[in-house]
């Protein structure tokens, strides 16, 4: 009990730089779309070799290159900061992918027809694409959520406090490492499953919303 | 900031040792994962109810648990039960765990595709159960589970990064260390992060290549 409490004072953090970087790649995977879909040739090319970067390179070398290698004048980032910054960027990168996926699979004549209608594009992006681009995406973009929510435990590398960091420090301390880390395990397995579940129950109320 | 290009080109080279050991690393966990990944991907579906519990836990925890907790499991955790191993093999053992765990899901979703005309045919020609999954039904849903297992490989590699938390003394751990003997920590990441992406970045490409070729009759 004593084992349990001392890993759940970790569980805000986990969550916490889960939910920001997520929001953070959610944000950022925004342009990197509309540079995946440029007709320049060279937006385009600095877009994809972005995104090749920021995937290719694992998660926790980009902590650490902004926790220890980057600083502004006198200041270095907070570890907290650096987590979900760097979380968020490689987060965007896979989220454009998805959103990329996603627009694509929109039917051509829906373009049309919203042209045809005299829409403005922003009004078919708004009423007509986005709408059916983001129920293609959001399965896809709930299993990341949950990928991200066990990416958040890389940030206890760079000494954020999150559960991977108290189970460790407990282990350490009780020498009885083996439950410590089944029941980090299995805390994070069940943060994953109503994650999972809303997934499910989403994406069959959406398939009805659609299917007619 | 142009003193960083000299720097991360006089630590790269030295480097290279820890790259050969990530790559170690991850090669004998695909070795020793693949084999339970298929294993599990039939025990998970299996009449028997012993196999079927044992499967489901494996794949389960291995999928949920983060691989950095199931590292510092077995590396801090199995001292607990008397079992003592090198940081090497133990986070060997957690990524096996992790890769069959992934792996199972992958193949059991190629062999599901495998047609059902398939499994009906050879009914019809009076095959056994093994000569089925021999000869039909694992070749064609490996086929189809490639480019998925060859995309899972990669990340596989991106995680081995991890085994730096127990002292595997990989592309990481090296990176860190010249860091923290020379304080130039920003070279040394970036000489690092260059590394991983010039490997995964052309496997990620051969996968999707793979992928093109694979699907081109359909």
């Amino acid at each position: 009990m004593q084992m349990l409490q001392a890993i759940a004072v970790g569980l805000p953090l986990t969550i916490l730089v889960t939910i920001l970087a997520l929001a953070i790649g959610t944000v950022l995977a925004i342009p990197l779309v509309a540079g995946l879909r440029s007709g320049n040739r060279l937006v385009w090319l600095l877009t994809r070799g972005t995104i090749d970067l920021l995937r290719g390179i694992p998660p926790v070398v980009w902590l650490f290159i902004l926790y220890y290698g980057v600083s502004i004048g006198a200041l270095r980032m907070s570890a907290l900061q650096a987590a979900v910054i760097g979380l968020g960027l490689v987060a965007a990168a896979y989220l454009a992918e998805i959103f990329r996926g996603a627009i694509g699979s929109v039917h051509q004549g829906q373009w049309e027809a919203s042209s045809a209608l005299g829409f403005r594009t922003g009004t078919a992006w708004g009423r007509v694409i986005g709408p059916q681009a983001w129920r293609t995406a959001i399965p896809a973009y709930t299993t990341y959520g949950i990928g991200l929510l066990k990416d958040s435990s890389i940030a206890s590398t760079i000494g954020v406090a999150e559960i991977v960091f108290m189970s460790n420090q407990y282990a350490r301390q009780s020498g009885e490492g083996i439950l410590v880390f089944f029941i980090a395990a299995g805390i994070y397995i069940l943060l994953s499953m109503p994650l999972g579940m809303l997934s499910r129950h989403l994406d069959t109320k959406m398939r009805k919303a659609v299917a007619r | 900031m142009n003193a960083l290009l000299p720097d991360i080109a006089t630590i790269l080279p030295t480097l290279l040792g820890g790259l050969q050991i990530s790559l170690t690393l991850t090669f004998f966990s695909l070795l020793f994962g693949l084999p339970f990944g298929m294993l599990f991907s039939f025990g998970v579906t299996a009449d028997n109810k012993i196999f079927r519990y044992i499967s489901v836990f494996f794949v389960e925890v291995g999928r949920g648990a983060p691989a950095l907790v199931l590292l510092q499991l077995m590396y801090y955790g199995l001292p607990n039960v008397q079992i003592t191993l090198t940081s090497l093999v133990s986070a060997c053992l957690a990524l096996v765990w992790t890769t069959a765990a992934y792996t199972a899901e992958l193949i059991r979703g190629g062999i599901q595709s495998v047609p059902h005309g398939e499994i009906e045919g050879s009914d019809a020609l009076g095959m056994s159960v093994r000569d089925r999954l021999r000869f039909i039904v694992i070749p064609q849903g490996m086929r189809i589970a490639l480019p998925s297992l060859m995309g899972f490989a990669v990340l596989l590699f991106q995680a081995t990064s991890l085994a730096y938390t127990v002292a595997v003394p990989e592309l990481m751990s090296q990176a860190y260390s010249t860091g923290s003997s020379t304080f130039k920590y920003l070279p040394a990441f970036i000489a690092a992060g260059l590394l991983y992406a010039a490997i995964s970045i052309p496997a990620t490409w051969l996968s999707v290549l793979t992928e093109k070729r694979l699907s081109r009759h359909l």
